[in-house]
């Protein structure tokens, strides 16, 4: 049953989730090659978040399969820690660790998961925080931090731990939107580094920018999914041209 | 006695305002007004407790009370026994609580753990705590001093002061978890999402990120329940243990003196309020650290 495609850094079939009688995913099946980068847009309450958590195994799933480079996820007797340090995944509010210096928190991880010493940890930690420019607040508390810099230090913490793929949860939403372009100039460096990422985001500019395909959420399910061009300028579904018309309406594209 | 300074700014005096913290800048006097509010805060004070020392000494049997209760050359007598007793009292909960802060983690940890696998955890810990926490303490200590050395059995140490420590470890652990149980529900979810979205185990992520979080909220219940735990060791004397209360017992019953009941309360402030203030400015010293002078 198993057919292992060996450049296939993620694929998903028939995943379903629900919560109590809410069934948030209705059957999704998503495939992403290596290197590839695949946004999805979709209005709120459409299922982007509860789908990559799923994939991140934060979530349950109710049916469904996920392989990562060609490894089943979701069998049974899977080790979840070993998936997930696989799998990177920054969410929309930071999630940083607040009583942690930034050092930390991208180092604790590595030491704790990967069984690094001290001294790789930090060097590797103070190497990825010196790429952000921000390798000089190591020693400061997130909270002393602006939004936008504790983002790129959360982008940078999944990053420590050199994941196959990386799942970015609306990662731009909770920014002051001139703190917007720090983070995004810094998704476009890894896309431009070959990384592999699923992008759930509002920033429809962004995604035509920076997407080899995007892909519509509607009420649980990928409605559409196409290279940007297509997908921006001559959308198939009607669902799609409305929820276009909307952010074009709202002057988001 | 005079209060030096300026006006009583009841934030220092507690030491909540750590430095760099979110402080509360005090109001800028004119010197005039500085130095008339001092000295009315001054005769304020001394009125008051003039009033209320002459009221008291005045009263009809004052003499009688005060040699019943302020005695000094009983105080200066029984002096080294208190201050001998009081070894004991703190031994008893400084030990006990060494004990507690690991215990109680433990059962808090037990409460919370998810999935069916671990209800007979889950209900085991519920249980202890309700039943900890619903016995008075006093019968706790009475059963365990008393009954199990009462066995008889090899190797079970008869030792009151032994059973006093482990009743009260047993009872102010059922608080504490609850205590910690709190902190860690308080921690929001997503800290363990991004934790164990780094790989960190379910253990890993309460070790390193949840509980060192959860602790740091509630350092000041936690010493709410250690000063009860401190106060609570004088009722390990029922069973026979020569601590504080029962060495003042034992006075009274030779001397017919109240005098070391007096010393014995002075001796629970003196080392009940400066704990409370060093926690304070603790915690206050915490979140100075964490929260940005943005």
């Amino acid at each position: 049953m198993t057919t292992r495609a060996p450049a296939q850094a993620l694929r998903i079939e028939g995943l379903h989730k629900s919560f109590g009688d809410l069934e948030v995913l209705k059957g999704i099946d998503l495939a992403l090659d290596e290197h590839e980068v695949v946004c999805l847009i979709g209005s709120s309450g459409s299922g982007k978040s509860t789908l990559l958590r799923c994939i991140n195994l934060l979530e349950e799933i109710d049916a469904g399969r996920i392989f990562v480079e060609g490894d089943e996820v979701t069998a049974k007797g899977v080790d979840v820690n070993r998936i997930r340090r696989r799998i990177g995944i920054v969410f929309q509010a930071f999630n940083l660790f607040p009583h942690m210096s930034v050092l930390d928190n991208v180092s604790l991880a590595p030491r704790k998961v990967l069984g690094l010493s001290r001294t790789d940890a930090e060097a590797r930690a103070t190497e990825l925080l010196d790429r952000i420019g921000l390798a000089d607040k190591r020693n400061d508390y997130p909270d002393r931090l602006s939004g936008g810099q504790q983002q790129r230090v959360a982008i940078v913490r999944a990053l420590a731990m050199q994941p196959d793929l990386l799942l970015l949860d609306e990662i731009t939403s909770a920014l002051d939107p001139e703190l917007v372009a720090e983070v995004l100039n810094l998704i476009r460096e890894l896309a431009g580094n070959g990384m592999t990422m699923l992008i759930a985001t509002h920033e429809m500019s962004f995604a035509r920018e920076i997407a080899n395909r995007v892909g519509f959420l509607d009420a649980g399910r990928i409605l559409e999914i196409a290279p940007p061009a297509e997908m921006f300028s001559a959308p198939r579904e009607e669902r799609t041209q409305q929820f276009l018309q909307r952010v074009i309406a709202a002057g988001r594209l | 006695m005079t209060i030096g300074g300026g006006p009583i700014d009841s934030g220092e005096l507690i030491g909540l305002a750590g430095r760099g913290g979110p402080r509360r800048s005090p109001r800028r006097m004119p010197p005039g007004e500085a130095v008339r509010s001092t000295l009315i805060a001054l005769v304020s004070t001394i009125v008051i407790f003039g009033v209320l020392a002459v009221v008291i000494t005045s009263s009809p049997n004052w003499p009688d009370v005060q040699d019943k209760f302020f005695n000094g050359p009983i105080l200066a007598s029984s002096w080294p026994k208190i201050i001998e007793a009081f070894g004991t009292n703190i031994a008893l909960f400084v030990i006990a609580e060494l004990l507690i802060l690991p215990f109680a983690l433990v059962l808090a940890i037990l409460r919370g753990l998810p999935g069916p696998v671990f209800f007979p955890f889950r209900l085991l810990a519920t249980f202890y705590v309700d039943f900890f926490r619903a016995v008075p303490s006093v019968v706790i200590i009475y059963l365990l001093g008393f009954g199990i050395p009462g066995l008889g059995l090899a190797g079970v140490p008869e030792d009151t002061f032994f059973w006093g420590v482990v009743a009260l470890t047993l009872v102010y652990s059922a608080y504490v978890s609850e205590v910690y149980r709190a902190g860690i529900e308080s921690v929001h979810w997503s800290q363990e999402a991004a934790a164990r979205s780094l790989g960190l185990s379910r253990l890993q992520a309460l070790r390193f990120v949840i509980v060192p979080q959860a602790i740091r909220r509630v350092i000041p219940p936690l010493l709410n329940d250690f000063i009860g735990l401190q106060k609570d060791t004088v009722l390990v004397s029922v069973i026979g243990v020569v601590e504080l209360f029962r060495e003042g017992q034992i006075i009274k019953a030779a001397k017919f003196n109240f005098t070391p009941f007096i010393a014995i309360a002075v001796l629970f402030l003196v080392i009940t309020i400066p704990l409370a203030r060093v926690t304070d400015w603790l915690v206050a010293r915490d979140r100075a650290r964490q929260v940005a002078g943005r």
